[in-house]
């Protein structure tokens, strides 16, 4: 029997081939809109969060930005080591210099760091070695760089290949001791141009040609156990004890509660958005009814004949039910295809534009635009199917329409 | 088979009433073949519409097979119609989106017969009325002779107890008129229980027994 009822809903939506399509246009513009805001929506929170990640969610990062006349030293920073609920603590002083190698030269971003900042910022070993404390005690002239330094601007095919050459940092050279893998090279930092990125130590990069300031501005910290709002606050008392209990003096930037902040606003906007479309689709549903209302009224004469050979009221709701269902399920699978088509062809042009966003089709919102494409086909085709189960068969046959 | 025992229908119009039907009594036996002939207006299709179970009587008692019709509910009715009753209209109500084919297999689709046995069923009806070989054309592109031969497919398949024909003949010219009534003959040699309602009484006369109606008034002739 539902073969049969599916067959003839068939039927009827392709013998009103412009009728059923334009019904369908509401659906499938609702559909349209959900998917496509949903999954953009979705694509830049991973793409941004991801990019955060990257930039280091397991660590605190502070700013002085009035150091009262007692700037901190590289040995306050080694005193506030295990202090608390801190764990190690880096300078993470950084500049864009001209970097040459040989013939190639670019702009790097280059970080003053000591021996702890690998293990902060939980840095990976491609080959060779991090800093260690002679480099720094001495202020060698040594770097460790990432992936993309040794592949393309000393041009090194294998990045082991790259330990022990040289590089030209502010008209210095110096010596490439280990190469780490890329960890900015996605997202938000590929669309801020940070691609190189070099450390060297920081006694030597406060003594760079060109380097502004000797003090530490700033640095990075990572927490015992993970524990960053224990380590934020731990360091927050020790620098109001520092600087005259002055909040403006300096600045502790979180990512993990830049991520939170981030995550909510993304979740408001992702209903906000999907509920502007969850409207359209509503639109739609109406225009469901409207014309599932014409259709029994001009088939009044079929639905008579129908209950005098035999069809009873549930055949004939059920008839009428699954037509609309079936005009908002394929309104609803066309709306996703063309999501997903236009999905991909943003994909592409963001790639083209080299970045790394991607947008695919969650499965989250197709399930959810299936779920109220069926709701909103039920909803609206069940009064005009209730109407046309409830026909007198005499008085449906009388019909002259 | 059809027992009627002082049915009655009402219908008000305002403060008018107007009896449709005043106490009507028939007997219809299994393998009759019978017609029912009256001018229009003397209550024809009132009684078609009782007979066939799409209306319900206002007074009286209506038996068919036995059993009493005005209890149901109305998808009961719909079952007894599906079941017992094979219409036959006189502007033939096929379904116009649907081929012959489609509209013979119908009320099979309402019966829940296999679709296997489906097959066979309206293969065999639309076989019978001579039209196998145009089972694929929809209504329109049938004449008034054919569309009237795939309705009668259409009652055989369904093998209901008895055929409830209106005016079958009344849209269509004589000569087509005479071949339609001659499949009525083979379907009642063949056992079939026929009531036929006309006003031609050229036609009633072709019948086994005339019953006429008048101003709600039944009467055999």
């Amino acid at each position: 029997m539902i073969i049969q009822s599916l067959k003839m809903a068939w039927e009827s939506v392709r013998s009103n081939k412009m009728r059923s399509f334009l019904t369908m246009l509401g659906i499938i513009i609702g559909v349209f809109s959900l998917v496509v805001l949903v999954s953009l929506i979705d694509g830049a929170t991973s793409s941004i969060t991801g990019s955060i990640a990257t930039l280091g969610s397991s660590s605190l990062n502070i700013n002085i930005m009035d150091d009262k006349g007692r700037p901190l030293s590289q040995e306050d920073l080694e005193s506030l080591c295990g202090n608390g609920a801190i764990e190690w603590v880096s300078p993470s002083g950084s500049s864009a210099f001209s970097i040459r190698c040989g013939h190639k030269e670019d702009s790097v971003n280059v970080t003053g760091v000591n021996q702890y900042y690998a293990q902060i910022e939980q840095l990976e070993s491609a080959a060779g070695r991090m800093l260690q404390v002679p480099d720094i005690d001495n202020h060698l002239d040594v770097a460790v760089v990432n992936e993309d330094i040794a592949k393309d601007l000393m041009g090194f095919s294998r990045v082991q290949d790259a330990v022990g050459g040289e590089i030209v940092i502010d008209g210095r050279p110096f010596t490439v001791i280990g190469v780490i893998r890329n960890t900015t090279d996605s997202g938000i930092a590929s669309f801020m141009g940070v691609q190189y990125a070099a450390y060297i130590p920081h006694t030597t990069f406060i003594r760079l040609p060109s380097a502004r300031t000797t003090k530490i501005t700033s640095f990075t910290l990572s927490a015992k156990n993970g524990d960053l709002e224990q380590a934020q606050e731990d360091i927050g008392q020790f620098l109001l004890e520092r600087f005259d209990n002055d909040e403006d003096a300096f600045y502790v930037m979180n990512f993990q509660s830049i991520l939170d902040a981030m995550g909510s606003v993304n979740g408001t906007l992702s209903l906000v958005m999907g509920g502007v479309a969850a409207i359209s689709l509503l639109v739609g549903g109406i225009g469901i009814m409207n014309i599932m209302l014409v259709s029994v009224t001009e088939r009044t004469r079929e639905i008579g004949i129908r209950k005098a050979i035999g069809a009873g009221r549930k055949v004939i709701l059920l008839q009428f039910l699954i037509e609309a269902l079936m005009i908002s399920l394929i309104g609803c699978g066309i709306g996703i295809f063309l999501s997903w088509l236009a999905l991909q062809v943003i994909s592409a042009v963001a790639a083209a534009s080299s970045a790394t966003i991607t947008f695919g089709l969650s499965a989250r919102v197709v399930i959810i635009s299936t779920a109220f494409s069926t709701g909103i086909g039920l909803l609206f085709g069940l009064y005009p199917a209730n109407k046309a189960a409830s026909m007198k068969p005499i008085d449906a046959l009388r019909y002259n329409g | 088979m059809i027992v009627l025992k002082d049915v009655s229908k009402i219908y008000t119009m305002g403060d008018t009433q107007l009896r449709a039907l005043d106490h009507a009594n028939m007997h219809i036996r299994q393998g009759e073949f019978v017609s029912i002939i009256g001018p229009s207006g003397s209550g024809k299709s009132t009684l078609m519409n009782i007979v066939g179970c799409l209306d319900l009587a206002d007074e009286g008692e209506y038996y068919l097979d036995g059993i009493e019709i005005r209890k149901y509910s109305e998808d009961r009715l719909a079952e007894v119609r599906s079941k017992k009753i094979g219409f036959i209209f006189q502007n033939f109500n096929l379904i116009g989106r649907m081929s012959a084919w489609d509209n013979v297999e119908l009320p099979l689709i309402y019966q829940r017969v296999p679709a296997q046995q489906r097959k066979e069923r309206v293969e065999e009806a639309l076989r019978r009325v001579q039209l196998y070989e145009r089972r694929r054309h929809r209504p329109n592109e049938l004449s008034g002779g054919q569309q009237q031969r795939v309705a009668i497919a259409r009652a055989i398949a369904a093998q209901p107890s008895i055929f409830l024909a209106d005016e079958p003949t009344g849209n269509l010219d004589s000569r087509t008129g005479e071949e339609i009534m001659g499949i009525f003959h083979e379907m009642h040699a063949a056992g079939g229980t026929i009531v036929l309602i006309t006003h031609d009484s050229g036609v009633a006369a072709q019948a086994q027994r005339q019953i006429a109606i008048r101003d709600g008034h039944v009467q055999e002739v």
